[in-house]
């Protein structure tokens, strides 16, 4: 049901964009109005986001604690799975966001004749850095249609990803990556009875809709060309912010801006918010002093205390009359 | 907000970082490339006219070259039947820029803007070029 919900909502994108792609007087809606408000969307909805979760109070360090705390000087504590410096934190931070090593310690429990066995797992650490990576590359590489002149290193990013020359235009390494590990993510989901089990529409929805970017954009490069100078000139219009929109571009090219716009709107609403969320884990961003200082709760304010002496100041006339024993006369 | 000095520059990095484009662009947008059809070659034709339609030349000059280069070499016909029937020698040196005998101001402009740089002049020489 899922799968279906979010496959259908991705076509029904493609179908609109095509469709008004292909009327030219509907094209600077598609082409700059729709880019320009769903990149909106994502600065405004990202940073609201952030800041939202910097103001839920982290009274307490939370830090996953992966291995064996700082304590007596003749243990061996782990420096990164269980971090109590700075640098400890920053350490694992890095290997965190630029290597995904949470992901690279899965393991998977199955039973083998009768025994429980647990054992490493990187096949989805292999998909998702494989992912991450090309995608990052191929966003980097579209700047040589934002922007001119186009710098040195969005022309060798260019360069080393067709090195291998197949075919005019040269197929690009990242493509064939971004594709293969969309798609290997996908079947993840779709052929793991136990992921499918917990797979929602917000799990699908973004990898068709990746896999929709992935594909029109190869179209556009091997099968239905259209016009790059084109479209140079309509992407490098939006980022100089005077936005012109030339005649003549396929109207594939409409269908793949409105999936990647789809991709700038939805982001700040959905799961895909982990990229500013790992630098707001505090299961990750905290070093684990628990032991070492004194954490204050910050809404902390010293309670009233009222004390026995007060109260029987408060209530000594009743209590003589009614006969109970005083501390102080 | 908690941390507030940290969490404002990182949406700070991370707006700049995702506005790149809009700064580095700071306003002014290029030029669209005007390839120049001006050379003796096509000046001299009665229907100044490509090999292929224009718009297809256009799209898919990179496709076309690529199929006509392995028809030439690899098939071994070096003659070339285009849409309208016509008969064209397939070279990319003596055919393609023949008429398009100013490479700088055809070819390497669009490729310029687009930021592509072929590689067949490796090995492919601009016949035109002045040292020759
Ligand atoms: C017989 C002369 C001739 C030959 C040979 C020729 N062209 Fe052209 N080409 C032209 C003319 C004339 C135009 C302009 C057509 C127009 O404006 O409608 C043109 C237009 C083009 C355009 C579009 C430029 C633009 O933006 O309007 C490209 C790209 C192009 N040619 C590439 C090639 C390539 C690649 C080859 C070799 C396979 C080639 N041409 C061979 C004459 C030629
Ligand atoms: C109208 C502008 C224009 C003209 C004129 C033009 N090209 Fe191109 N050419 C392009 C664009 C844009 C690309 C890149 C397409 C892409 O990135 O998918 C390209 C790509 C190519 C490629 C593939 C290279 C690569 O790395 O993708 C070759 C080969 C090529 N052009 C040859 C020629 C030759 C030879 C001429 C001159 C006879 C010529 N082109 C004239 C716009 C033009
Ligand atoms: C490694 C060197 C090399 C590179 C790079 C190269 N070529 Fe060639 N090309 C050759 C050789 C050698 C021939 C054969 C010449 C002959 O037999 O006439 C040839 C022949 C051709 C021919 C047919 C014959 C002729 O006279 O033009 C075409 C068309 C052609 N190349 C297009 C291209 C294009 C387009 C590119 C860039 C995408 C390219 N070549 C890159 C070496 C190269």
């Amino acid at each position: 049901m899922g799968i279906i919900v979010s496959l259908g909502a991705v076509l029904a994108i493609m179908v609109v964009a095509w469709i008004g792609g292909s009327i030219s007087g509907l094209q600077p809606i598609f082409g700059v109005l729709v880019p320009y408000a769903a990149f909106a969307v994502f600065l405004v909805g990202f940073c609201r986001k952030v800041v939202d979760w910097a103001k839920s109070p982290v009274p307490f360090r939370i830090p996953t604690t992966a291995g064996q705390e700082v304590s007596l000087p003749w243990i061996k504590s782990a420096k990164l799975d269980n971090p109590s410096t700075t640098a400890g934190v920053i350490g694992r931070m890095f290997l965190e966001v630029f290597c995904f090593r949470s992901l690279f310690r899965n393991t998977r429990a199955d039973l083998r004749s009768g025994y429980l066995y647990y054992s490493p797992s990187k096949w989805l650490w292999l998909f998702a850095i494989g992912f991450h990576y090309a995608f990052l590359i191929i966003a980097l590489r579209h700047l040589r249609l934002f922007v001119h002149p186009i710098p040195g290193f969005v022309e060798t990013l260019d360069a080393v990803d067709g090195m291998f020359q197949i075919g005019i235009p040269p197929i690009y390494l990242t493509d064939l990556l971004f594709v293969g590990a969309v798609t290997a993510l996908l079947c993840r989901r779709l052929f793991l009875s136990k992921v499918r089990f917990i797979s929602l529409p917000a799990d699908y929805f973004p990898l068709f809709l990746l896999l929709g970017i992935g594909i029109t954009g190869l179209l556009m490069r091997f099968v239905f060309r259209v016009d790059i100078v084109s479209v140079k000139q309509l992407a490098n219009g939006l980022a100089s912010l005077h936005p012109t929109v030339p005649d003549n571009i396929g109207s594939i090219f409409f269908v793949h801006v409105a999936l990647v716009s789809t991709l700038f709107a939805y982001f700040p609403f959905s799961k895909l918010m982990h990229m500013g969320g790992v630098f707001m884990s505090p299961t990750r961003n905290l070093a684990n002093t628990n032991r070492m200082e004194r954490h204050e709760n910050p809404w902390w304010t010293p309670p009233k205390f009222h004390t026995y002496a007060e109260y029987e100041d408060m209530y000594r006339d009743l209590m003589k009359e009614a006969g109970l024993p005083l501390e102080r006369e | 907000m908690y941390d507030t000095g940290k969490v404002i520059t990182g949406l700070v990095i991370f707006v700049g970082i995702f506005t790149f484009a809009f700064w580095y662009t700071t306003g002014t947008a290029a030029p669209r490339p005007e390839p120049k059809l001006d050379t003796p070659e096509i000046q001299k034709m009665a229907k100044k006219q490509c090999i292929e339609d224009t718009q297809f030349m256009i799209t898919t000059h990179m496709q076309l070259l690529n199929k006509l280069r392995d028809q030439a070499l690899r098939d071994g016909n070096r003659w070339y039947v285009n849409s309208k029937g016509e008969k064209v020698w397939i070279s990319l040196q003596n055919t393609c820029l023949k008429c398009h005998s100013n490479k700088k101001d055809f070819c390497d402009k669009c490729h310029n803007y687009a930021g592509v740089d072929p590689y067949c002049w490796d090995c492919h020489i601009d016949p035109n070029r002045s040292e020759l």
